[in-house]
């Protein structure tokens, strides 16, 4: 299996449950890395805390599991200090976007030479089940029993807005589409995020009439729509349904580019 | 090589002595009365093509100074009070990971914004105790802008030799104070750095597993060396582990890399040590102390606390054996009183507290009052 060799199978069985999505968005990066000829010593992976980011953990690149939300700020500082090296940061959606959303927007400020693989399962998945700023309004989580009234956040407009040059979102249903846009955010200079959908069967689909993960992947292949291909048809309940593809794509400069100009000048 | 006899602010010192040092990555959030060393760094640092970060908080400061750390640079940041608070979930993440890194707190009035322009000692204990969990650290406490420039180079020096953070504790007093200072800049100074894995074919390599002195040897990432890492409690391969016969060890031998080494870090500076009052002070009010000793007071003797820990029991029964009463003046309601009582408690010297808090230093005027009067 490609990207398997990248796999340190002294840590394996991971602790992710059965069904759980996280196991193909892993597989899609190390694929990626594998197409795009990465070896053991040219990749350093950094993550944050939640059941997303143990997957750092189980390869066998050089990789540093750091504290909730913070995985940004330090690979920001990894990749200044060792700028050869690509630096890939996994985190969740919470990680990410509540505790760590500070630090990312600043990240995309930056343009900082990254490459972030948002695990987008819309829920808290390692404290069993809150909502967090991706569950979508009205959907149930063990603290929001009744419904969530909270707003979810786009994570794309967001980090658009925030100066982020590559961009892209896509669900675990859609596996080589999603290989392809790793593909695209690893050779991309500057910061690139690409959030990827995945299914929490156990902790937000039980809650939400989606108990088994073909639930979640029909469910994504329903809801989710390629933002090329909008039409009249595949908007109507736009509500539930999520656009994906890429958002961003720019070349401007990024921090490390910046940086030696800087460098040189001075 | 000849002394360069300058007039150095505090700031500028420790600025001075991270270069000499070999900082390469500094990265800092502006704060009262810190900023000043964060301002000059970022002068030097870019001048010598190393790396500054003005980061989003304090937050990101900590942790991006670990992340720089364990890819091999020496790190540091420097920060006051609110901001000192917040980098402690980090500290304790540098201490787990075994991180070497720098910490500069120029302490200000507390809690909370308290007085960000006037001088305290209130984060002692915050320094020893701010992040949760067992565990050692190791906090010096310079009283002079001459010794903010060595501290400087010795914090590294530490950090690097039992990879741990070293908090470099001082005060807007020392730091923002311009003052005589004779130092040979060009001196060749003792750095110590970090071991380097040695891979052999029959042996895998453990980074938490290989020990020199109870200290991790953990190659850098990015060094090719496979190295994992993690807050969590580990194995020897950097993998979490949530087996107590895995966690036990671990926890036990973090603090004992440090606290084993007690007497030869904890540094004090003593003057009359026959007195039979001796005051038990630290960084800047031991200025007040000194002053008084100078003006011909030789009945009463000085400890000066160079370092504030670990500390050291036995070195401050020693100091202070010839003592009847011993009084810790201090900037705070008693924190160094306290550790200072503890420390004594088999003895039959009776330990006072000088306290003074709100911003004021302690005066000569007041400290001889309080020797001669007791306790008001
Ligand atoms: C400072 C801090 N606050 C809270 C936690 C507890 N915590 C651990 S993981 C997590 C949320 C994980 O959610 P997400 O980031 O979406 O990742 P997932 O587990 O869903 O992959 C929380 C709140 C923590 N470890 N640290």
């Amino acid at each position: 299996m490609k990207g398997e060799k990248f796999i340190n199978p002294s840590r394996i069985p991971s602790i992710w449950c059965p069904g759980c999505g996280n196991g193909i968005v892993l597989h899609s990066v190390l694929t990626a890395l594998e197409e795009l000829n990465y070896t053991k010593d040219n990749v350093i992976f950094v993550s944050g805390i939640g059941c997303s980011s143990r997957s750092s953990t189980y390869t066998i690149f050089d990789n540093i599991h750091t504290l909730h939300g913070r995985a940004i700020p330090i690979a920001t500082a990894i990749k200044l200090v060792r700028p050869d090296k690509k630096v890939i940061v996994m985190t969740g959606d919470g990680d990410s976007l509540a505790i760590g959303g500070n630090h990312i927007i600043h990240a995309a400020r930056r343009n900082i030479d990254l490459t972030v693989i948002i695990f987008n399962n819309s829920i808290y998945g390692m404290t069993g089940g809150q909502f967090s700023p991706l569950t979508p309004s009205g959907k149930r989580a063990t603290t929001s029993q009744f419904g969530n009234i909270e707003n979810q956040f786009d994570a794309m407009k967001l980090l658009q807005g925030a100066g982020a040059t590559y961009l892209a979102r896509i669900g675990t249903y859609f596996f080589t589409q999603m290989t392809r846009y790793i593909k695209t955010a690893l050779q991309h200079e500057g910061f690139g995020v690409v959030e990827a959908i995945t299914q929490c069967p156990v902790y937000y689909g039980r809650l939400n009439k989606m108990a088994t993960p073909s639930d979640m992947l029909l469910w994504q292949k329903d809801n989710l729509v390629f933002k090329d291909r909008l039409s009249q048809s595949n908007i109507e309940g736009m509500d539930e349904k999520l656009l994906i593809g890429e958002f961003v794509n720019l070349n401007a400069p990024s921090y490390l580019q910046k940086r030696k100009a800087l460098l040189e000048r001075i | 090589m000849s002394k360069t006899v300058d007039i150095l602010q505090g700031a500028e010192a420790c600025a001075k002595g991270a270069m000499k040092a070999g900082l390469s990555y500094f990265a800092g959030y502006p704060i009262t009365p810190s900023t000043e060393i964060a301002e000059m760094l970022s002068i030097l640092l870019t001048k010598d093509k190393k790396i500054f970060m003005q980061m989003e908080d304090e937050i990101a400061s900590i942790v991006s100074i670990i992340g720089a750390s364990l890819a091999g640079a020496k790190s540091m940041t420097a920060t006051s009070g609110p901001g000192f608070s917040l980098m402690q979930e980090g500290i304790g993440y540098a201490c787990m990971t075994e991180a070497p890194i720098v910490i500069c707190d120029v302490m200000r009035g507390g809690p909370s914004t308290g007085d960000p322009t006037k001088g305290s000692q209130g984060d002692v204990m915050q320094a020893r105790w701010g992040t949760h969990g067992d565990h050692a650290m190791i906090v010096i406490c310079p009283d002079s802008v001459e010794e903010m420039y060595y501290d400087t180079i010795k914090a590294f020096n530490l950090a690097e030799k039992y990879r741990n953070p070293v908090i470099l504790l001082t005060d807007e007093t020392i730091t923002h104070m311009r003052e005589k200072v004779e130092i040979d800049f060009n001196e060749k100074v003792e750095l110590i750095e970090r071991k380097k894995p040695v891979i052999t074919a029959d042996k895998p390599y453990l980074p938490y597993g290989t020990f020199d002195d109870d200290v991790s040897i953990i190659g850098n990432l990015g060094d090719g060396f496979g190295t994992s890492i993690t807050g969590m409690t580990h194995r020897e391969d950097g993998f979490q582990s949530p087996i107590p016969k895995i966690g036990e060890p671990l926890i036990k031998r973090l603090s004992r890399k440090i606290e084993k080494h007690s007497d030869e870090l904890f540094e004090l500076e003593i003057i009359n040590p026959n007195a039979k009052t001796i005051i038990v002070t630290y960084g800047a009010t031991s200025r007040t102390a000194k002053t008084i000793i100078a003006e011909g007071h030789d009945e009463i003797g000085l400890v000066r606390l160079k370092t504030l820990f670990p500390l050291s029991d036995n070195k401050l029964i020693q100091a202070t054996k010839n003592a009847e009463r011993v009084i810790v003046a201090e900037m705070n309601l008693g924190q160094i009183f306290m550790e200072t009582k503890k420390a004594l408690a088999c003895t039959s010297t009776q330990v006072e507290l000088l306290s003074k808090v709100g911003g004021a230093l302690i005066t000569p005027n007041e400290m001889l009052a309080f020797i001669q009067e007791g306790q008001s």
